[in-house]
């Protein structure tokens, strides 16, 4: 493990890789501030950037810098015009408008950029622990599990992702399955569903697809509806008295040091990202505060604020570990990471540590460098940075949708791409319109080539679907992922029961 | 019907092609070697097909109509009081673009599309749109070409 860091510390140090790091933070925090543009989109639109450096660690580096950078980003402007740019910092706006408000913008980003850093630096310690810990039993995987282990991943997303409706979230995934079936498998070389259509024949483009759930969808809306984009005039001019005092550092100090810890071990579980754990932390916090502070939650306290904002970068930083470690992506964002790091003939997964450890630590120790590089770059630039919120949605609107087809056409060099890119946008905007999620179609087809091949391994080894039964540890996974299915189906319809006054025979 | 409903029953329509061909086109072709195999092209498609057909059932049956539309969502029953005109248009400025882009080449088709695009979304001030445009080509096709080592044709096909 020393050694690995070693050379992880080597290689994130390289002055390439600083770059990087710096790059990725600055593009992350721009594009973050602006309002309706989430990491989603913007890690979809740099990975054709990301895969053209052509090395790994140099790529994953950068796409971890835009993600945490975009969330910072987007919690500028939610303390700044009250439009958050980003789901999970909705909870920052509570109570970080009005202190805006109240004329203490300026502290309020402090607290911010220290809690995020907090937050980001505490989820990078206990990822470097837990991550190694998990790598090691996942060594003993077998296929079998792996493909329970996937299944029980694509439910939990299905099971939290969704707005309270499992079933929506599942048809999602199934598409996304779907939707990876197309084209030659990797196990058997014939075409399949491609309709004799040649340029599906390598199946459907993974960056074209992101593309087209994300970044369309939410340009789309940003069009039919201008008030998304209510941009302002981002009141820049009264950043000032960045400073807080050592007493409002006492009083958010344990906060941060829980918020750190839950946010993390939230970000951890799949389907359960940054937006949860923000919610989720404002929340609890709210409960524990002693009375005379639960009165200033969401009219300027600075706990209220501190909370999301740790909360939701440990998560960030949580939902590595899965990827790192399992190569399971718990979220959309690291779903497009895996995607990226597939491109660059990188299979993350238990073996990473040891197969590539110099991508596994450069990635943490670049963690360090990124966080701290957002407090030290961010804090004194955010009058300057905050400008970018005066930019005219005429221009933006053009230039995003401009971004969207070029990375899609960068990728394949072929215009056909354009169109399907189009078409499943449109189509992802009309499903999101009728509230089904996204996420877990994205979800679905990165892993859906994964599941195929775990699936078929075992059935070849078992000779038939005898592994689901005669391995426990299949088994046991497989029930869990039915619970989780439909537990939270079950209890829906035991609430709506009762009240309907309907007597449920226990 | 509402939206959700619609769009399970084209789910389920999809669902029902897909597992025709899984459960009956495709294994007509497969060679005798593969069909020891306990496992075949088709054997996941076909669970794919079947779960697929009970998920959009399970959205129909328990879809609810009339539920409120969260804050800050588009309400699709009333898509009127939204862009919808302009909306329309930049997807058919893009689709244009996705057919002008080999022949037309790289640099034209996007000051054109970039400068349209602000005009779509009411932009008086056209000849700023114009410059705007015309430097972010350049240097957006200086970097892909240059930078990043793709080959994008900058110049219509005469040229």
């Amino acid at each position: 493990m020393l050694e690995g860091m070693m050379i992880g510390l080597a290689t994130a140090f390289s002055i390439k890789n600083l770059l990087m790091v710096v790059g990725g933070c600055l593009i992350g925090t721009f594009i973050g501030m602006l309002p309706g543009l989430g990491p989603m989109s913007i890690i979809a639109i740099m990975i054709p950037v990301a895969i053209t450096i052509g090395d790994p660690s140099a790529a994953l580096i950068l796409l971890a810098g835009v993600y945490y950078g975009a969330i910072f980003g987007g919690s500028t402007s939610s303390i700044l015009i009250n439009a958050p740019g980003v789901a999970s910092t909705v909870a920052t706006s509570f109570d970080g408008y009005p202190l805006a408000r109240q004329g203490k913008a300026g502290k309020a980003l402090t607290v911010a950029a220290i809690s995020s850093f907090c937050g980001g630096t505490i989820g990078a310690v206990l990822l470097m622990i837990f991550a190694p810990m998990l790598a090691s039993v996942a060594l003993l995987f077998h296929s079998a599990e792996y493909f329970a282990l996937m299944v029980v991943g694509l439910s939990a997303i299905a099971a939290f992702a969704g707005t309270g409706q499992v079933s929506k979230a599942m048809m999602m995934t199934v598409l996304g399955l779907m939707l990876a079936t197309v084209g030659e498998a990797a196990l058997f070389n014939a075409p399949r569903f491609t309709g004799g259509i040649m340029d599906l024949q390598s199946g459907f483009s993974f960056v074209t697809l992101a593309m087209a759930m994300f970044a369309l969808p939410e340009a789309i809306f940003l069009v039919l509806d201008p008030k998304r984009s209510n941009t302002g005039d981002g009141g820049s001019s009264e950043i000032k008295d960045l400073r807080i005092t050592r007493a409002e550092a006492r009083h958010i100090a344990p906060v941060i040091g829980r918020q750190s810890i839950q946010g993390f071990l939230i970000g951890v579980l799949p389907g359960a990202g940054a937006t949860i754990a923000s919610f989720l932390g404002y929340a609890v916090e709210r409960n524990i505060a002693p009375e005379a502070d639960k009165k200033m939650f969401g009219k300027g306290s600075l706990k209220g604020l501190a909370a999301p904002e740790t909360a939701n970068n440990a998560a960030c930083t949580g939902s590595f570990v899965p990827l790192l470690t399992l190569g399971i992506p718990g979220s959309g964002t690291t779903a497009i990471l895996l995607g990226a790091l597939i491109a660059l003939n990188v299979t993350p997964g238990p073996r990473l540590m040891i197969d590539e450890p110099n991508v596994f630590w450069s990635v943490i120790v670049s963690m360090y460098l990124g966080n701290l590089i957002l407090l030290m770059l961010n804090l004194p630039l955010i009058p300057y940075i905050a400008k970018i919120l005066s930019v005219p949605r005429n221009f933006l609107i053009p230039f995003i949708l401009f971004f969207t087809l070029m990375g899609a056409y960068i990728g394949q060099n072929n215009a056909t791409e354009l169109l399907i890119l189009v078409g499943l946008g449109v189509v992802a905007t009309v499903m999101r319109m009728a509230d089904f999620p996204l996420p877990p179609l994205l979800i679905g087809f990165i892993l859906g080539a994964m599941l195929e091949n775990n699936f078929a391994r075992s059935m070849q080894l078992y000779d038939g679907p005898s592994f689901i039964w005669e391995r426990p540890m299949t088994l046991g996974l497989l029930v869990l992922a039915a619970i989780l299915v439909f537990l939270p189906t079950y209890r829906a319809r035991r609430a709506r029961l009762k009240k309907q006054g309907v007597a449920i025979g226990d | 019907m509402t939206l959700d409903r619609w769009i399970a029953s084209i789910f389920l329509v999809i669902c029902l092609v897909y597992g025709y061909s899984a459960w009956f086109v495709m294994d007509v072709g497969l060679p005798p070697f593969m069909q020891r195999n306990p496992v075949w092209p088709s054997t996941f498609p076909k669970i794919l097909a079947v779960l697929g057909i009970v998920c959009a059932v399970w959205v129909l049956l328990t879809s609810k109509e009339g539920e409120p539309v969260k804050e800050g969502d588009i309400d699709y029953r009333n898509l009127r009081q939204y862009k919808i005109g302009q909306a329309g248009m930049l997807i058919g400025l893009m689709v244009a673009y996705a057919f002008a882009l080999y022949p037309i080449g790289f640099i034209v088709s996007t000051v054109v599309f970039l400068t349209g695009g602000a005009a779509i979304l009411g932009e008086r001030k056209l000849h700023i749109a114009l410059v705007v445009a015309t430097v972010a080509a350049f240097s957006i096709w200086y970097m892909v070409q240059v930078v990043l080592g793709i080959f994008l044709r900058p110049w219509p096909w005469f040229i």
